[in-house]
């Protein structure tokens, strides 16, 4: 099962051409709905509930691409991918976007043919322990064994914080999240390192879940969004303006329950823009003009789907910090529409 | 023949041409770039700052190391409850009946999940090791014992000192050589002792520092690889020494060997004519399993190449094509070398 998967698109790119390489919007209206890899279970991110729906915030926003592109958030499949696989299937075709938790790097942006559409997430990595451990701050760790997940950029932001400090640590590397917190648990590691969004989520799953705590300290830079693959111009657009849509809506104070009056009322002219009664906006995209309208009533704007997933009215209750909008302290900034 | 050569250069060039078409990178430089990232188990000197071909050298050494010993103990114990198979003592018989069937039809994933998180609960924290002489320790973290400064992690002292006993066994009944083998310990023994290079492991804020250290991952998949494969070998054994001829048996009992004896000199002879090429497949079979240490973080040639470089590199044709043919040599030299043991205990005159 597990070579298949490297199989089955190896032997395309070995025995076909590039020929799939275009036209991927054409391909899905085709199809009649588009592939989305998403995490193998990250609450907030990605994670199947009771009923095996899909929800959290990478899941939505693939549902908001789905509406943009297709009139209907729900022409959408979910594959769940592990971080080794993630690129692959992009690359190969096999999923129309990957938007999985997945750091934004040099490497992953040049080198392995993908485009990041942009960042829907500012994470960083950080730290968990045990509170009876006595740390409080992760220069305290000298020595310590810490249980991290193979793969993303996890590994290496782990050993670069340690080397620069003249620290010593001892890896735990594992493929699957789930194996890292169980070993966690049994007390294999004094640390549990991953993306401070995923600490939050891990810890969801732990019986007494104030028992451990997550020291301050932030040591790298994870911004995390979708990617595309490379050389389909008209799709990267699609997905990078469906984003910019959710993070301007916010701005220009368009929300689901709203946007279907200000369609029909509204003066302001970039709210008119916005909800395509001026200018050309989804015909720039090779869309109609309700395009950004769709987003909105499929999954509201980026506020709404932070709180809903992350934010105070799910159960991570991360706080938004880097993840406000610019104009209110923080980095989220979509380019005008016009 | 020129067929297949062309076809096979038709799809190398193929693949690079699509690969380059899609931006993606492609060949072998990335093996001389920085690594960048820590291994916890390494049998040779490794840094973040060493390149991703030594990270290389690293998994497929622990991969090596980890089937060697498993193929060692899986051999003892398949032969141990093969014969006990046919033990005169019903409690025996049946207990190695029950090993085999139990542990053959389990999945060997979940046995090594079983032993990886049994082994963990039931072990202390390093603050409430087990402390043998302030030298040994024993918790959740691993074994520590003192090393050899000089062999650099005690590795090294480990491999040679299981080599030792794995000779002492297969030559037990040439009492010089096991003489000489004890003989070579013990001076190892006081090499390490009179040594002022060796290092005792010591209790720091986390873990033990200093010293060598078994860790729970190596003890873990050892025990699941040894008894699982184990389980086969003994119905191996079984079905070997049934198949010697009963006038064989019947004629040892003639002679008034002794249970032993007849087992030693008539039986078990015979028997590897049939058991040696059928424990080819099981070690053949183990090494390949043992790639399943990616699950419990044990830093095999899957987990460190095909996991961690993968990831970072993200060159999948390259690392997934090296690691296949790795697999593929090493299984072909443990081929070749049992048939080269299987010559010696073929029967001679009948095999062409």
């Amino acid at each position: 099962m597990r070579i298949l998967r490297y199989l089955v698109p190896f032997l395309s790119v070995v025995l076909f051409g590039a020929a799939t390489s275009a036209g991927t919007l054409d391909t899905i209206k085709k199809k009649g709905w588009l592939t989305c890899g998403v995490s193998q279970g990250l609450p907030g991110f990605s994670v199947p509930d009771a009923k095996g729906n899909w929800t959290g915030i990478d899941v939505d926003f693939c549902r908001a691409v789905a509406a943009v592109a297709l009139g209907s958030p729900d022409k959408v499949k979910f594959r769940p991918l592990s971080t080794k696989e993630a690129f692959t299937a992009l690359q190969f075709g096999e999923i129309h976007i990957l938007s999985r938790n997945v750091t934004w790097t040099q490497t992953r942006d040049s080198a392995l043919g993908v485009n990041f559409a942009g960042i829907l997430y500012y994470d960083g990595q950080g730290f968990m322990v045990r509170r009876d451990l006595g740390v409080r701050s992760a220069r305290e760790l000298d020595g310590a064994a810490v249980c991290v997940n193979s793969g993303s950029t996890t590994e290496l932001n782990l050993s670069d914080y340690f080397r620069s400090h003249g620290m010593k640590y001892t890896p735990v590397v594992f493929e699957k999240s789930d194996e890292v917190l169980a070993a966690y648990r049994a007390g294999r590691c004094d640390v549990f390192s991953t993306d401070q969004s995923g600490l939050y989520a891990q810890r969801l799953k732990l019986p007494k879940g104030n028992v451990h705590m997550i020291l301050p300290e932030v040591i790298s830079k994870e911004p995390l969004g979708p990617a595309v693959r490379q050389g389909d111009d008209q799709w990267f657009n699609i997905v990078r303006w469906t984003l910019f849509a959710l993070i301007g809506a916010e701005e220009l104070g368009v929300t689901k329950s709203n946007v279907t009056v200000l369609e029909k009322k509204t003066r302001n002219p970039a709210v008119r823009r916005f909800v395509g009664t001026e200018g050309k906006a989804g015909a720039n995209l090779g869309l109609d003009p309700k395009w950004a309208v769709r987003a909105i009533t499929a999954v509201g704007n980026y506020g709404e789907l932070f709180e809903r997933h992350l934010g105070n009215k799910s159960r991570l209750k991360i706080s938004r910090d880097l993840n406000r909008l610019w104009n209110k302290g923080g980095l989220h900034y979509a380019p005008p529409i016009r | 023949m020129v067929i297949v050569v062309v076809l096979v250069s038709w799809v190398i060039g193929n693949t690079f041409d699509n690969l380059s078409t899609r931006g993606i990178a492609s060949g072998f430089s990335f093996l001389q770039s920085t690594a960048g990232f820590g291994i916890s188990t390494s049998l040779i000197e490794f840094s973040e700052a060493s390149s991703i071909g030594r990270a290389f050298w690293v998994g497929l050494l622990n991969t090596l190391l980890v089937s060697a010993i498993s193929v060692a103990l899986a051999t003892i114990l398949g032969f141990a409850f093969g014969v006990a198979r046919f033990s005169g003592n019903w409690l025996l018989a049946r207990l190695a009946a029950v090993y085999v069937e139990t542990l053959r039809n389990i999945p060997l994933l979940l046995q090594i999940f079983f032993w990886y998180f049994a082994v963990l609960r039931s072990l202390p924290s390093p603050r409430q090791s087990f402390d043998l002489m302030g030298l040994f320790f024993l918790n959740n973290r691993g074994f520590y014992v003192p090393a050899l400064e000089i062999f650099d992690g005690g590795g090294w002292l480990l491999s040679v000192l299981i080599a030792l006993l794995i000779t002492a066994f297969w030559q037990r009944q040439q009492k010089l050589i096991s003489r000489s083998c004890s003989g070579m310990a013990v001076l190892l023994l006081v090499l390490v002792f009179a040594n002022a290079g060796i290092s005792v492991p010591v209790l720091r804020s986390f873990n033990f520092i200093g010293g060598a250290v078994l860790s729970p991952e190596l003890v873990a998949l050892v025990i699941a690889l040894s008894t699982y494969t184990a389980a086969f070998i003994a119905e191996i054994v079984r079905a070997g020494i049934q198949s010697v001829p009963r006038g064989q048996i019947e004629a040892a009992n003639a002679l008034s060997l002794s249970n032993k004896d007849r087992m030693r000199f008539v039986v078990i002879p015979q028997a590897l004519r049939v058991i040696v090429p059928l424990l080819t497949n099981q070690y053949l079979n183990l090494t390949k399993n043992s790639s399943l240490a990616a699950a419990i973080a044990f830093p095999d040639l899957v987990s460190v190449f095909a996991g961690t470089v993968l990831n970072i590199t993200g060159q999948a044709i390259e690392i997934i094509g090296i690691t296949m043919a790795v697999y593929l040599t090493i299984s072909l030299a443990i081929a070749m070398a049992m048939n080269a043991f299987n010559r010696t205990t073929a029967m001679r005159g009948l095999s062409p």
